[in-house]
């Protein structure tokens, strides 16, 4: 047997190794650019009150989180309940009203809650498209000099709040 | 009933794969012809139960029998009869079913066709078809079963996806797996040739029809596929160079190169390993394509409802076949003779080239499928590999192959003179140069690119052309009338000129439909006009028709070509009972140099909707040229040296009829035998 | 609303029953009816299409943004057709979307460390493989004029194909 003859499958092992750790990743995930950034500035009026002005600038000063949701969006209602638990453990929540119309976003939090103490009304989407959303709900960890330290795609669930959110906002909190 | 009946047939067949798959290659290490007579039956056997499980399954989809889950998430009462039998095709339990029928097909169609075969080789064939349909067949029973039950019953169905409620849902699925599957057989005669240690001149003559007809059907499949992405999706593309049609296209190089490498091995005894691996990979691209569709490793459009466990089995299904194929082929190979001599520039040289060049294509595609899987397991960041990196590779490696077709069929075994060759295609050479430059002029504005396009396939389509009419030019003394000769030259010389034109037109629409297609989004109001590619779309009325489980806004377009009427187009929304998004339908006008194609995007205020317009030249001729590689395979498949020996009796049985009847009809003897050619 | 394409299946069947995933909450009911984009140049329309082509519809399966209909792919559409009027270059375009949505978004990955090999593969493997096959054609020239098959091979073959019968069982 010569040697030669067994590159082909010393090749193929390494492509079953390849698909075989394939199998448990998700190709959907996409880790965001704008980790480790700063926040794309916005100047946005606020959902309850068009009269009032939402800017990134509002959140800075301590680590805050910022959702992006909309009323139309299943998830945002199955994760609302997570806000409002953060919002209890004294990390406050913005929120960022994507794609929605100011009526059905008020219904919304009228009958859920509202744990948010601000929403920008990004009813174009285009501050959406600065902050690279593109599957709602998207949740942004912000530091208080509005540093982008962690982003969370889809719904946040208790597991999520437990080992990264709660253990990053706290050391967010204590840095100075 | 229905569906235990299809589960118990589905085992039979399994347990017939089994044996099929163990008893005729124990009776080929040991000699025993009962055993090794097991494989013809066993075969037979499958493909009947096989093809009952597969007639239950269409008979629940026929008859709307929502107690089985499959038929109720891919069927609905609603639903036209032709698209309930196609439907039992249209999800990931039902097409898998229909690849182990195809399966089955082909390992009785080798049963039948192969009785000629040494027992022993026969066997061994059969044997390792039957190893692969235990894997296939295993794969449905455990992992997706289309004959599971919905307790309780739906009481309707959820409807097959309109956007294969479609004639090219019909044949494409089937074509297509005809050839990945076909491929299995000339898998199965690389690996019993390795098994028996007889890699020869035989062996290559036994796979070149069963990889030819393969090759055809991939082909056509492949072609089918595109020619309905074309109206279907709506926005005028056919080729998107996606992980699930690379996974079809990487198998189709691999089996071009094979195809060309076995006329090598058949012919002049030469690069038997090569060919060999050459088998081996293209079945081993086949089952990579099946776990790339459905495990879900990879981002696709096409792939199907993802499920872990299912990519598992595949992938290690596929890593048994490949990896103890490679493990067989490393311990036999080095034993195999080299075959003849050859000098540089010879047949062999020109085929071994092509063999390169098409290896290293496929190599490029599965390259970039992989790519993004790649970096993403060792967390490097996602990235797309997307049509633009595939043109850009895929074209440098397509010129020199496109330019090596001119010379290589005329190129002698052995060894050619390389400066003869050239100053006989001269002026085919030139001819082909100064047209191919000068027809993007009537096509649009010139470019280099579509020069270059137009002058390859030129050529290609000249220099087969020119080499046909040297091969019929009559020798001295020769008495033959032309069709005597032209029938002389054989169907596996046709085969490879219909096929070789083939590409010289595809490589010509290809580049024109990129280079010179044109759209429009445009807002359309009743009454309104927009020009697209020197034609004038008008837009009659809108009205709101009814199908049999749909109803839809339509757009009544006429055509206007310097004032005179070309066509109407009727393109529609579609708001289907069943599904919640509406789904446009395209309306198309082909021609020979040029399709017009209208779809409706959306509804607008006032009256209007928006509607994409579009030019695309030359699109006819892609499918054409699909139409003629497909022919060529299978005349190539026909030829009469495959056929000879299962005919054998048969025809002087006929012939001699033949002769008796001449004979009868005139009294006076004088019919012409037929030329024993 | 306009149909979600994410389900066509040109070469394979679709994700039927697929649940609806990203795609489908990215949308809402308050996307506007898309009027065409307009252009004040040719030049611009074609650089837009062309980009258009190039951009992947991040919330879709894997469409580009002129194939898919998602209401994120809209909005991304329109930003690009507002950018290129505002006469944005095409690599600024690009680097926009880039910071946003990482190089995923481009169906033409970019050159850099890890796409080395991608991008260069290719070229390689043609090296290597010619580079063989020249290797092998080389040495074997000299061999011409040795019979294609020696005589003992040819009677073999011979006796093989005229084995017929087989197994007539």
């Amino acid at each position: 047997m010569k040697l030669r003859f067994l590159i082909p499958l010393l090749a193929f092992f390494a492509l079953v190794g390849l698909l075989f750790v394939g199998l448990s990743l998700d190709p959907r995930e996409l880790p965001s650019p704008l980790v480790g950034k700063e926040a794309p500035d916005f100047d946005l009026p606020e959902l309850h009150n068009p009269e009032v002005r939402f800017a990134r600038d509002d959140m800075l000063g301590k680590p805050a989180l910022f959702n992006v949701w909309a009323s139309w969006c299943v998830t945002c209602r199955h994760e609302h309940p997570m806000l409002t638990e953060l919002r209890r453990n004294g990390v406050p929540v913005y929120g960022l009203n994507y794609k929605d119309t100011r009526s059905d976003a008020l219904r919304f939090l009228a009958r859920y809650g509202d744990p948010y103490s601000a929403i920008g009304f990004d009813e174009s989407g285009l501050v959406g498209i600065d902050y690279g959303v593109y599957a709602t709900p998207e949740t942004f960890l912000i530091d208080r000099n509005g540093m982008i330290r962690f982003k969370h795609i889809g719904m946040i669930t208790p597991e999520i709040i437990e080992t990264r959110i709660l253990p990053l906002y706290r050391q967010l909190e204590a840095e100075t | 009933m229905i569906a235990e009946i299809g589960l118990f047939a589905l085992i039979l067949a399994f347990l017939l794969a089994i044996a099929q798959g163990t008893l005729p290659l124990i009776g080929a290490a040991r000699g025993d012809v009962a055993l090794m007579a097991v494989g013809r039956s066993a075969a037979y056997g499958q493909l009947v139960f096989l093809g009952i499980a597969y007639a239950m399954l269409t008979y629940a989809f026929v008859t709307d029998d929502f107690s089985i889950a499959y038929v109720a998430n891919h069927s609905n009462s609603l639903l036209p009869l032709q698209y309930k039998i196609s439907g039992v095709w249209g999800g990931h339990e039902g097409s898998l079913l229909l690849w182990i029928l195809i399966l089955g097909f082909w390992s009785a169609a080798v049963a039948t066709f192969s009785r000629s075969l040494p027992r022993e080789v026969l066997a061994r064939v059969l044997g390792v078809m039957g190893l692969v349909a235990i894997g296939f067949i295993g794969f449905t029973l455990f992992t997706s079963s289309p004959f599971e039950r919905l307790l309780p019953a739906a009481l309707e169905g959820r409807d097959l996806n309109p956007m294969l409620q479609d004639p090219g849902l019909i044949f494409h699925p089937p074509m297509l797996y005809m050839g990945y599957v076909g491929f299995s057989v000339a898998f199965a005669f690389a690996i019993a040739a390795l098994i028996g240690g007889r890699l020869d001149a035989a062996w290559a003559r036994w796979s070149r029809p069963w990889t030819a007809v393969a090759w055809a059907f991939l082909t056509f499949g492949i072609g089918l596929g595109s020619w309905w992405a074309y109206y279907v999706l709506g926005w005028g593309g056919w080729w998107f160079w996606d992980p699930v049609e690379n996974a079809s296209f990487m198998p189709w190089l691999m089996g071009t190169a094979l195809l060309h490498s076995l006329a090598v091995t058949e012919k002049r005894g030469g690069f038997k390993n090569w060919t060999v691996m050459l088998a081996i990979l293209t079945f081993s691209l086949v089952l990579l394509a099946a776990f790339l569709v459905r495990s879900g490793v990879l981002t696709s459009v096409h792939a199907f409802a993802v499920d872990p466990d299912r990519g598992l089995y595949l992938l290690a299904f596929m890593a048994v076949v490949v990896a103890s194929s490679l493990t067989l082929f490393a311990w036999r190979a080095g034993k195999v003779g080299l075959g003849g001599g050859f000098q540089l520039v010879s047949r062999e040289s020109a085929l071994l080239t092509n063999n390169v060049l098409l290896a290293v294509s496929a190599a490029a595609v599965l390259l970039g499928t992989l790519y993004p899987l790649f970096l993403d397991a060792f967390g490097l960041g996602k990235i797309s590999v997307g049509p633009p990196y595939f043109e850009a590779v895929f074209l440098p490696l397509m010129l020199p192959l496109l330019l090596l077709l001119g010379f290589g069929p005329r190129l002698r075994w052995k060894q050619d003179s390389p400066t003869e060759q050239l100053w006989r295609l001269r002026w085919i050479f030139g001819v082909s140069l100064v047209f191919g430059m000068i027809w993007p002029f009537f096509v649009g504005n010139w470019s280099f690119l579509a020069g270059i396009g137009a002058f390859l396939g030129l050529w290609i389509i000249g220099s087969s052309l020119k080499d046909l009419v040297d091969r019929l030019r009559p020798r001295r003394e020769s008495t033959q009338t032309l069709g005597t000769r032209m029938r002389r030259l054989g169907r596996s010389y046709a085969g490879m000129q219909f096929a070789h034109i083939g590409v010289g037109l595809a490589v010509i629409g290809i580049t024109f439909v990129l280079g010179y297609d044109d759209e429009r989004d445009v807002r359309m109001a009743v009454g309104e006009t927009v020009e697209v590619g020197g034609y004038a779309f008008r837009l009659e009325r809108l009205e709101e028709v009814q199908g049999p489980n749909f109803d839809a806004d339509q757009a009544t377009v006429v055509v206007y070509r310097d004032g005179q009427r070309i066509t109407t187009l009727q393109p529609q929304m579609r708001y289907y009972f069943s599904q919640q998004q509406p789904m446009a339908h395209t309306s198309l006008h082909r021609g020979l140099v040029r399709d017009l194609y209208v779809n409706m995007g959306e509804e607008l205020p006032g009256n209007a909707w928006v509607m994409r317009v579009y030019y695309k030249p030359y699109m006819n001729w892609v499918w054409a040229a699909v139409v003629l590689m497909t022919i060529g395979g299978l005349l190539a498949a026909s030829d009469r040296r495959y056929r000879i020996r299962v005919r054998r009796e048969d025809e002087v049985l006929e012939d001699d009829a033949k002769l008796a009847a001449a004979d009868a009809v005139k009294p006076e003897g004088n019919a012409e035998p037929k030329p024993a050619g | 609303m306009r149909p979600l394409h994410f389900l066509s299946a040109p070469l394979l069947l679709a994700a039927l029953g697929l649940p609806l995933s990203a795609a489908a909450q990215s949308g809402g009911p308050t996307a506007p009816p898309s009027e065409p984009m307009t252009f004040e140049t040719e030049e611009q329309e074609v650089r837009y299409q062309r980009l258009i082509r190039e951009l992947r519809c991040t919330v879709c399966q894997n469409q580009n943004l002129i194939e898919s209909n998602a209401p994120l792919a809209n909005d991304l559409r329109r930003q690009i057709a507002l950018m290129v009027n505002d006469g944005a270059e095409t690599n600024e375009i690009i680097d926009y979307m880039v910071a946003r949505y990482g190089d995923f978004v481009l169906f033409r990955p970019p050159m850099k460390g890890t796409t080395y090999l991608l991008w260069f593969g290719p070229g390689a493997m043609l090296v290597i493989g010619l580079g063989v096959l020249g290797t092998i054609l080389w040495r074997r020239r000299t061999q011409v004029g040795s019979a294609p098959l020696s005589e003992d091979e040819e009677e073999r073959l011979r006796r093989i194909l005229g084995e017929g019968g087989g197994d007539k069982a």
